[in-house]
């Protein structure tokens, strides 16, 4: 008599289980690729919501956007999204908003979609979380460097990047800056673009700026550059 | 029962019948015993990701070094004095290790760079969770026994602000939550005690609704009350989330309890139809009403300044004489109001008036038809503003501003979990729990007093960082172990200047002697840094120094009295005991020195990178124009300036140069030759 209640609550438990996961993935319609509409490449701190959602869209083999397309949000320990699994809307779109982990560094998540086949398709976005250290970089940037090194503008700041005869390089060109070394960085940074040949323009902050600022400066750069920057003389065999 | 007792016994005799038998059975029985301890430290979590974490640094380059850092078994950091017993370095190992940058799974990561070394502080003091747990459950999450769970990243920051008090470089979110304590006005009911015994101080400024019959209509009381976001979706004031009746009997209330404001406030008679229909625009640019006010446009958008209200649908809200007498002189009607005596002509009050009349929205009070008080309604309405506690913010007369009306927060950071009562499915943690009452705060009981806010997520993890930095030991840390905050400045002018300094509210903008706003240049040593003449030609009209800024000085109107006043007052007061201003001659350099200054300023200190000297040539424009700059500037001041920019102005854009004195000198020479006269700007 017991067993049996046991196994009828066991059953029923089990079945409402099933019956949730199953309410969650009830879509319709099924696209072939998965593109990304906004959200990625941001920048955050630790730990933090980023500011802007993720949007992610779902076409089909004409490239139109479907709508009900299952979508999945993955990503490292400690990312989490909200919500990370759904169905795109009316305009073949689907929305989460991310939270970033704890540590500081370059998050790789991914929005895969379903084929009608049942074949994954996944998109790959990047997304960027300050540390301290990087956090300290980023106001010092905002104060000092990104009006020159940034030719974007805003009402509350316009950028001087086109007033400059020789153009600055922006902190994300990851192309030109992973190749100038910690020191050389270093030197120009506290002894203006004249100590390695670089513009005077570039003036020296050495005598402003502490030495752990200016490093914290550096570990920005590196972090929100794009590509990526891999620190030389770092790689050893890895079991 | 007779059975059992026969096994037992013969098993007693199996066991220890034979003495030889016995003794070795007690011996092994003892041989266990004592391998108990070492074998539950091998079987013990720590050890095993000791051995996990030499496994893993075994394939790597500087092995041995790291090898010869890691000191096995359980590992303590003992600080007596602020009360830190970790043992969290037993398993996180790798910490302080340098090289171990790309390592990213945990327990072995390298604890990222911050100014505090571990040894010094140890880890719960920032991360929480228990130090002396040496189990991974028991050290991270709350247990029954130990309920202090680790502080998720997002809060990180409120760990800093248990020993800074002040703003840090590197603690955004902390220092946004603070703002937003005092900003928001949650300090009105809610106090905060401050460890050295002060109390944390609300920067708004609610407005007093003693005579507020004489600035709105009582429709326009209720509408807002209901819902003050639909006014002015920047609105600070929360929504109480109030009945009809209950807005209605307020409304009623606040109406009948007002007095007209003492005084000549006569309204103004306006000229029929402003001569030209884009005047009023004009004026409002001209005056720079944006810097401070804002206005939500066709997008959706509130652009403009937050120092004064939105003013999206002020048509709506104020009686048109009042907004006259209040544009001729605010101080009329609020002695206290950051808002500047503009000193407008009667028809410019007027054109002024008019435009802003016309930011209504016809929907707003629409349905809003309330019918005349019966006096039940208006006692219900003081009973009911006295319950809401509206005097914690707002001055009304009648009504005494009550003390302690909500819960002191003063140690909110270190409230014990036993002592919260949570939501059904939220986590059981301190920080959910905060967060939850900032996002809902009726969600835990629709009697509860406290207003609903309209806040950002992330807004909520900033107020819930600064109010967890609240904890028992930021009251308790001996003061030597604490950072403090500079102390805020009550800094007041003297005499005439004075009053006309507090008439044009000069600190709405810019900060002298530490207090004041940080919208506009500090004038502390104003008077050592710019020329009579100019001064007095800029407040008779100011025109920008900063061509990109859209934040300028108004023109306020003043009249030659008050200019020459404020000019004396600034040119004797504000100055700077760094220099003697007369210190460097204002012409008289040789144009060898002048050359030289030129040349230092074009190739080796590419100062055209952010100024303007020559309008044909340069381009910069992060620093002030300088083609006046020999008619704006002191020589001394520029001197000294130039030898290091830091010192006359904390924090300021320019960095500091490193120049040698003849350098200085030279370009001194040369700025003071700039001496461009207004009129050709004009022209050009």
């Amino acid at each position: 008599m017991k067993t049996r209640a046991i196994l009828i609550a066991w059953l029923g438990l089990m079945l409402c289980g099933c019956s949730h996961k199953r309410t969650g993935l009830l879509v319709g319609n099924y696209g072939t690729t998965i593109v990304e509409s906004s959200g990625g490449k941001q920048i955050g701190a630790v730990g933090t919501t980023l500011t802007e959602p993720v949007v992610v869209q779902v076409n089909d083999d004409q490239g139109t956007a479907v709508v009900g397309a299952p979508v999945v949000f993955s990503g490292p320990a400690g990312v989490s999204f909200d919500p990370a699994i759904g169905a795109t809307d009316a305009s073949g779109q689907f929305t989460t908003n991310v939270r970033l982990g704890g540590m500081a560094g370059r998050y790789e998540i991914t929005a895969s979609t379903f084929t009608k086949a049942k074949k994954r398709v996944d998109l790959k976005l990047q997304e960027i979380a300050l540390g301290y250290q990087q956090e300290v970089g980023f106001q010092i940037d905002e104060k000092y460097c990104t009006r020159c090194h940034s030719p974007e503008s805003t009402p509350e700041r316009v950028s001087n990047y086109d007033n400059l005869e020789v153009k600055p390089h922006a902190f994300t060109e990851g192309d030109t800056l992973n190749k100038i070394s910690d020191a050389d960085l270093t030197a120009i940074i506290s002894y203006g673009g004249p100590a390695r040949n670089k513009s005077a323009l570039m003036p020296p902050y050495g005598y402003t700026l502490s030495k752990s600022e200016i490093q914290a400066v550096i570990a920005y750069i590196r972090l929100i550059s794009d590509p990526p920057y891999q620190a030389s003389g770092m790689a050893y065999a890895q079991k | 029962m007779q059975s059992s007792r026969n096994t037992l016994s013969s098993l007693w005799q199996a066991l220890f019948g034979d003495p030889l038998r016995a003794f070795g059975l007690v011996s092994l029985l003892l041989l266990i015993s004592l391998a108990i301890a070492p074998a539950k430290n091998h079987f013990s979590e720590w050890h095993h990701y000791q051995k996990q974490y030499l496994a893993m640094i075994r394939g790597r380059g500087e092995a041995i070094t790291l090898q010869r850092h890691l000191q096995e078994g359980i590992q303590q950091i003992w600080l007596p004095e602020i009360g830190v017993v970790d043992r969290c370095t037993t398993c996180h190992v790798g910490s302080k290790e340098t090289s171990l940058a790309d390592v990213t799974t945990q327990p072995f990561r390298r604890h990222p760079v911050i100014p505090h070394r571990i040894d010094q502080f140890g880890c719960v003091m920032c991360h929480r969770g228990q130090g002396p747990a040496t189990t991974v459950e028991e050290a991270h999450r709350s247990t029954l026994a130990w309920e202090q769970p680790i502080l998720p990243a997002r809060y990180i920051e409120s760990s800093c602000g248990q020993c800074h008090r002040g703003a840090l470089a590197g603690t955004p979110r902390l220092n946004e939550g603070r703002h937003m304590l005092a900003r928001y006005g949650c300090v009105h009911c809610h106090t905060i005690k401050l460890p050295d015994g002060s109390t944390m101080k609300a920067t708004d400024d609610p407005p007093s609704l003693s005579h507020i019959a004489d600035k709105t209509t009582r429709e326009w009381i209720y509408a807002w009350l209901k819902d003050p976001q639909a006014y002015a979706v920047s609105a600070t004031m929360p929504n109480f989330k109030l009945s009809d009746a209950d807005g209605r009997d307020i409304s009623a209330f606040l109406i009948a309890n007002s007095t007209p404001v003492p005084g000549d406030t006569a309204p103004v008679v306006t000229s029929k139809a402003p001569p030209d229909p884009t005047a009023g625009a004009s004026l409002y640019g001209e005056s720079f009403c944006a810097s401070c006010h804002a206005v939500q446009n066709a997008a959706g958008n509130v652009v403009g300044g937050d120092v004064g209200p939105e003013l999206t649908r002020v048509g709506n809200k104020v009686k048109p004489e009042w907004l006259q007498v209040w544009l001729r002189n605010p101080r009329l009607y609020d002695p206290g109001t950051g808002m500047p005596h503009y000193r407008f002509n009667d028809q410019q009050a007027g054109v002024l008036a008019g435009f802003l009349q016309n930011k209504t929205d016809s929907d707003l009070l629409a349905n809003v038809h309330l019918d005349p008080p019966t006096p039940e309604q208006i006692a219900h309405g003081k009973t009911l503003a006295t319950e809401y506690g509206c005097a914690s913010c707002h001055e009304i007369s009648g009504i005494k501003k009550p003390e302690n009306f909500a819960p002191e927060l003063t140690r909110i950071g270190s409230k014990p979990v036993t002592q919260l009562i949570f939501l059904p499915g939220m986590p059981h943690a301190l920080p959910d729990y905060i967060a939850a009452k900032i996002r809902q705060p009726r969600s835990f009981g629709a009697a509860l007093k406290m207003p609903q806010y309209t806040f950002a997520p992330s807004q909520v993890d900033a107020l819930t960082t600064a109010l967890l930095s609240l904890t028992e030991r930021s009251q308790t840390l001996p003061p030597a172990l604490t950072v403090a905050e500079l102390p805020p400045s009550n800094y007041q002018p003297a005499g005439k200047a004075g009053r006309l300094i507090t008439d044009l509210a000069c600190f709405s903008c810019h900060a002298i002697n530490g207090r004041g706003g940080d919208m506009a240049p500090d004038l502390t040593w104003e008077g050592s840094s710019v020329q009579r003449q100019w001064l007095k030609d800029f407040l008779k009209n100011p025109n920008t120094l900063r061509p990109a800024l859209i934040r300028r000085m108004p023109k306020f109107n003043l009249s030659d009295d008050d200019i020459t006043e404020l000019t004396d007052y600034i040119m004797t007061v504000y100055q700077t005991p760094a220099f003697d201003r007369d210190s460097m001659p204002v012409s008289g350099y040789s144009p060898a020195e002048v050359e030289q200054g030129r040349g230092l300023f074009y190739s080796k200190y590419g100062c055209q990178a952010c100024h303007i000297v020559d309008t044909n040539k340069d381009k910069g424009y992060i620093g002030p124009t300088l083609t006046q700059v020999g008619s704006r500037l002191n020589a001394a001041w520029i001197y000294y300036w130039l030898k290091n920019p830091q010192v006359l102005r904390p924090g300021t854009t320019e960095p500091n140069r490193n120049m040698s004195d003849d350098e200085a000198r030279a370009l001194t020479a040369f700025l003071m030759t700039q001496k461009g006269s207004g009129k050709q700007e004009a022209k050009k």
